[in-house]
């Protein structure tokens, strides 16, 4: 019973954390099928911004995270009108090399700005404890950050699947052509689309840092986890996005707990076999190009 | 971006003269910079890891992230070899490249029916879990520290491998010589027109009757059979093989060549190694973090405004010369 609530809790949080990072990508790859591996940048930024501010700056935690995430959602909006437009008609090989330079671009600054080794996150007084629930302690960290992570995928599926916008995006995720037909704007939607999602990977980036200590190589770190998320989700499905990172995190805190010294790369195993068996997503059918 | 089909597709049997200096230019380097060998033979290694990526990428369009596998596997089974006791080096590396080519073909067949983005995820994927793996196997790898305690045999009996690096050098640009035109030939061949095809419209080969996946396997395969004889050759000539043969560096290396010299083109390959090397080289003893500057604004610049590298720069160079 403790160990399958430690394991659900710890793995819970972690999905939630790489649920986030994930879901701008699965959501932009379905819409414009780009190959984007510097997705993770995103993230990384985030995480650098949030715990600059709070540790150099002063800044309450909540703020300096609200301040990372419209910061990379702004800046993330200017990579895409600067770099990623000049990609959509490319060839994929294109959009592998060059995200893959920009993740260069990225590791190279946040050296020169943060330093080469690991840049250690401090958590404010009122999140570093634990709470007794009775039968076991909880950290309130890993609580506050499944609550964060419930509370906005929820509003991301409440946006994706109930507003304007979201029938917008599911309909130009299903069918771009058809969709630019009827008068949807797509490359604006895109816009909009791309800054949110690195918003929110940026946001996973801030909330995960315990988790996903933060450094340099960080963009490459956890690209393979996030490309994983993206292969087994299919292309432009939220609901599937959050289902994968859940199962992914709460297997991989299963087998660290369980199994610690091939707890790094069984896991990867598993998954690569999942995505070569079930080459359409893990949970079903494929969206129509 | 790939600048295959300029010339008609059986002129490129032929041999060009331009394809001499190249090779002269490598005897050349002997005579002007000896006490250069050393990393004039990690040129040449590299340029042959690079060929490799190139069939694969360039001609067989198979977009992957892993391919220091099978550089790395190469390089581990030549240490292995040679710590078993046999030390003569020129069936080790073709006993290496061998296995490197039977993993790419038992690999070939599960990974080269995705594309696109799964397809880099999952190369990707099985690197990292090859050098996880190398990792927690110390008993088998050597773990950080590398496999050592390795000497080769005197080359034919008769060139030592001395520390000038001599026997070294000529050993890495014969095996570079022979492998470039072998490769070369088959992508002539009409095996490796229908490679071309394959990337160029995968539907409309199979349309035509073309087994694709079959294709694509013994190219990945070659492939990656290529890559080990230059991972075994980086472990003879340094008598070393550590953990970083593995990593994703040592791919990065190779793709980053491959685009700067001109993808899809082969001798891209040979003349990106070298300046990408000396640029590293230098790049690093500035500092070693810019080096991520240089080859992130290296790729962004060649992919975005010079399709075709190097190559195609000096390609365009001429024509815009011989038009004047």
């Amino acid at each position: 019973m403790t160990v399958a609530s430690f394991i659900l809790l710890y793995g819970l949080s972690y999905g939630l954390v790489l649920c986030l990072i994930a879901v701008g990508l699965v959501v932009t790859m379905g819409l414009m099928r780009v190959v984007n591996l510097a997705h993770g940048a995103f993230a990384a930024i985030g995480g650098y911004l949030s715990t600059g501010l709070m540790v150099e700056a002063g800044v309450a935690l909540p703020l300096a995270i609200v301040g990372a995430v419209v910061a990379v959602g702004l800046f993330s909006l200017l990579v895409e009108r600067l770099v990623f437009v000049h990609l959509y008609a490319a060839p994929e090989l294109d959009q592998m090399l060059l995200t893959i330079g920009l993740n260069f671009l990225a590791i190279g600054s946040l050296t020169l700005f943060f330093g080469p080794n690991v840049y250690p996150t401090k958590l404010p007084p009122y999140l570093a404890g634990s709470v007794d629930f009775g039968f076991r302690t909880f950290e309130v960290y890993r609580l506050a950050v499944i609550v964060v992570g419930l509370a906005v995928m929820a509003g991301l599926f409440v946006v994706f699947e109930l507003t304007t916008i979201g029938a917008q995006l599911r309909a130009s995720v299903d069918n771009r052509t058809m969709a630019q037909a009827a008068g949807i704007n797509v490359p604006r939607l895109f816009s909009l689309t791309f800054a949110v999602g690195s918003g929110l990977a940026a946001l996973g980036g801030a909330i995960g840092a315990p988790m996903l200590p933060l450094e340099p190589t960080y963009p490459f770190k956890y690209l393979i986890l996030v490309l994983i998320i993206v292969a087994l989700s299919g292309f432009g499905r939220i609901k599937d996005a959050l289902g994968v990172s859940i199962l992914i995190g709460i297997a991989e805190t299963a087998g660290r707990y369980f199994w610690p010294e091939a707890s790094g790369f069984v896991i990867y195993v598993l998954l690569i076999v999942l995505i070569v068996w079930r080459r359409d997503g893990l949970f079903g059918r494929r969206a129509s190009s | 971006m790939i600048l295959a089909g300029q010339s008609p597709l059986l002129a490129r049997h032929r041999f060009l003269w331009p394809e001499a200096l190249v090779w002269l230019a490598a005897v050349a380097v002997y005579f002007l910079f000896p006490q250069y060998l050393a990393i004039a033979t990690t040129v040449l290694i590299v340029a042959l890891f690079a060929v490799s990526y190139d069939l694969a990428i360039g001609f067989g369009g198979i977009l992957t992230l892993g391919h220091g596998l099978f550089f790395g596997i190469g390089a581990y089974c030549a240490g292995w070899i040679a710590l078993l006791g046999w030390t003569e080096a020129v069936s080790g590396a073709l006993a290496s490249g061998v296995i490197a080519a039977l993993v790419a073909a038992a690999l070939g067949p599960f990974l080269l029916r995705l594309t696109g983005l799964p397809l880099i995820m999952v190369t990707l994927g099985v690197s990292v879990i090859a050098y996880e793996a190398a990792n927690k196997a110390a008993w088998l790898t050597g773990g950080d520290d590398g496999l050592t305690g390795f000497t080769m045999s005197p080359l034919f009996g008769a060139f030592r491998w001395s520390v000038f690096g001599v026997t070294k050098y000529f050993y890495a640009l014969g095996w570079l010589f022979v492998l470039f035109y072998l490769v070369k030939r088959v992508v002539a061949s009409p095996f490796g027109v229908a490679l071309q095809g394959i990337r160029e419209n995968s539907l409309r080969m199979r349309l035509i009757g073309t087994a694709t996946l079959r294709h694509l396997t013994i190219a990945y395969s070659l492939s990656g059979g290529v890559a080990g004889v230059a991972g075994a050759l980086s472990a003879q000539t340094n008598a070393f093989v550590g953990l970083g043969v593995l990593s994703l560096d040592s791919t990065i290396d190779g793709l980053v060549i491959v685009v700067l010299g001109g993808i899809g083109t082969l001798y891209g390959s040979l003349i990106g190694a070298p300046v990408y090397v000396v640029v590293k080289h230098f790049a690093q003893q500035w500092n070693p973090f810019y080096w991520m500057f240089v080859i992130g604004a290296l790729l962004i610049v060649v992919v975005r405004f010079s399709r075709g590298g190097l190559l195609g720069m000096a390609h365009a160079a001429m024509t815009w010369l011989v038009r004047r």
